[in-house]
């Protein structure tokens, strides 16, 4: 367990290096100049130079480079022209909001999915079994962005029980908080949920069709003991594995959803950056997004390893699809 | 030349080969979903080549006096948005966008992912580290946010969108490629192929691509899928398909800032895109059930 974590942990360095090197090269192949860009058209030749110089852009690219990559070891992203503030800053402002959001229609998809594939397990080849799987695959194709227009549609804009937009403060009380929490959780859960049912459906079916379970039964044990307390027991580690990489997938992947709800969070702050070509806030959030992921994805692989010790994951490190 | 017995062998060959083709065609279309999922895929790709015969308007002719019509009135059977365009004519060749972006991406990410995956599981070693490391940095992005940082690089259009989602679905086909070529690699025949001298490019390309092949195309399949969502994402967010040309998901933008006066905008560009990724994944979780259900894509 030991060798198996220096040795994942380990893994980490190159793979975080070339992410740097991909956001690195990216942002400096951004259309245009981009002190130029981000002072706007008014901005004079000379303002555009100061601003070049203390970006560092007139230097050679592997000075710039290498100046990054010290910066990102002191975890300083650089500072927002926009924002008129540090992008460090900006994140710790920011992601809070995204994880707020993520935990949230994490549980939802958690409270509805799992129940769901176990009851179609429990029923296989019913009316249920087929609504579950049914609901589920629309879930899987569903474009959130447009489940999310359609909530708005119905909850805020027909029916005016919700709003449309934005997030509460704590601080205004509970209600006013989930009541803006509601919808942008609701369309974020879909996805999970659709995929955690299907999950848990097919691997409880797997474990149900196995011999110790037709021998539980046989033994005369209550089928809630079988299903609960054996069968399910088994079909919880690949719910795991799915369950780290959705949640992965909220935390960075949020982008359409917090866009929509105008949910203040990090999929929002890249979508304005980019609006607004403000490459420093771009380049140092989508970094932070990639980091987070990465460790999000390396904490599944130390759980899954801790729930089954016998798996190789030899092969599976790395990112989700 | 041939004897008797080995024409009798090969004929017998072709006669298992047909045979499990047709199992295989029979299982696929008893699975009532995959059917479905096949009449679904038919429909759209029908929809897109005939679009000019089956739309009832010129997709981009404007006609501000006729904006933001209700279904059914003045002969627009879904509408119209604020230019006055026809609903129903730029769904039917916002069909086109989503099939070439779909199918295009999808080629694009798998021939240079698949092969990313044939050299760093066959060669091994530093190789497949190397590219194995390119291909977790690449994974550490959410795949929407890849692709909305290239197209921010590549700029607005048909072809960017497609070169931003075929990247973006690069490191999955490598990933699952590598994974096929490892297993297949070990394979007892192919230690034998390799003991009877065979030649690298034979092995590769007559043994272990063929008979990595099933895997890739379910997971092609079901990419085709996510590539037609993430060209309706990039689009809803104004970094897709350039205006005016219809795309299901600059519909939907539009749409959204008309949820009270026109609300079927939003509605039916989203139920095309909904239908049509449900149908490509009806199909795909048929066809992976019909080549080998314990395959894990």
């Amino acid at each position: 367990m030991k060798k198996f974590l220096i040795k994942r942990i380990l893994q980490l360095i190159p793979t975080l290096f070339v992410v740097a090197v991909i956001v690195f090269f990216i942002t400096r192949m951004l259309p245009g100049d981009p002190a130029a860009v981000m002072l706007g058209p008014q901005a004079s030749a000379e303002d555009v130079a100061a601003y070049s110089e203390r970006l560092g852009l007139n230097d050679p690219l592997y000075q710039q480079f290498f100046d990054y990559l010290v910066n990102l070891l002191r975890f300083d992203f650089g500072n927002s022209l926009n924002y008129n503030q540090p992008v460090a800053d900006l994140i710790m402002e920011r992601f809070p909001n995204t994880i707020i959001l993520a935990v949230s229609a994490l549980t939802l998809a958690i409270l509805i999915g799992v129940p769901a594939g176990i009851l179609a397990a429990k029923k296989q080849n019913t009316f249920i079994d087929y609504i579950v799987t049914t609901l589920s695959l629309v879930g899987v194709s569903m474009p959130i962005f447009w489940l999310g227009v359609m909530l708005v549609l119905l909850f805020s804009v027909n029916l005016g029980w919700l709003p449309s937009t934005g997030m509460g403060s704590i601080n205004d009380g509970l209600w006013p908080f989930f009541r803006h929490l509601i919808l942008p959780s609701l369309a974020l859960a879909t996805i999970p949920m659709a995929e955690f049912a299907r999950v848990i459906r097919s691997s409880m079916l797997e474990t149900l069709s196995n011999d110790y379970i037709k021998a539980a039964r046989s033994k005369g044990l209550k089928e809630t003991i079988v299903i609960y307390k054996h069968a399910l027991k088994n079909a919880l580690t690949p719910l795991l594995t799915v369950m780290g990489l959705q949640f992965s997938k909220l935390l960075g992947g949020a982008v359409l959803t917090e866009t929509i709800f105008s949910w203040p969070g990090m999929g929002l702050l890249i979508v304005n950056a980019i609006d607004r070509r403000d490459f420093v806030v771009v380049q140092g959030s989508v970094i932070f997004v990639a980091i987070i992921y990465v460790v999000i994805n390396l904490i599944v692989d130390i759980l899954y390893k801790v729930v089954n010790p016998k798996i190789n994951l030899d092969d599976q490190h790395g990112g989700g699809s | 030349m041939e004897t008797m017995s080995e024409i009798e062998q090969s004929k017998e060959l072709q006669y298992l080969k047909a045979k499990r083709e047709q199992s295989f065609l029979r299982k696929l279309l008893r699975n009532r979903f995959a059917a479905l999922g096949l009449v679904i895929i038919f429909i759209l790709i029908i929809t897109a080549i005939f679009a000019p015969w089956i739309a009832t308007h010129s997709p981009n002719a404007m006609d501000v006096s006729k904006s933001l019509l209700s279904p059914g009135q003045q002969g627009h059977l879904l509408g119209t948005d604020s230019y006055g365009r026809d609903t129903f004519s730029r769904i039917v060749y916002g069909s086109r966008i989503s099939l070439i972006v779909g199918v295009s991406a999808v080629l694009f990410g798998a021939i240079f992912g698949s092969l990313l995956g044939l050299i760093s599981g066959y060669v091994g070693g530093r190789t497949d580290s190397i590219i194995m490391r390119m291909v977790d940095g690449m994974m550490a992005f959410p795949f929407i946010l890849l692709a909305i940082v290239l197209m921010t690089v590549l700029g607005q259009g048909l072809v960017n969108v497609v070169i931003a989602i075929g990247v973006s679905n690069i490191p999955g086909f490598a990933r699952v490629f590598r994974g096929q070529v490892l297993s297949v690699k070990e394979a007892e025949y192919i230690e034998v192929t390799r003991s009877l001298g065979a030649k690298h490019g034979r092995i590769l390309f007559k043994h272990i691509v063929p008979n990595s092949i099933a895997p890739l195309i379910v997971y092609a399949t079901m990419s085709i899928a996510g590539a037609i969502i993430s060209e309706a994402s990039l689009s809803f967010l104004g970094l897709g398909i350039e205006p005016p040309t219809a795309s299901w998901g600059s519909m939907l933008q539009e749409g959204k800032d008309f949820l009270v006066l026109s609300p079927q905008l939003a509605t039916v560009s989203g139920l095309a895109i909904l239908f049509t990724v449900l149908g490509i994944n009806l199909f795909g979780d048929g066809l992976r059930d019909a080549l080998d259900p314990k395959m894990k894509v």
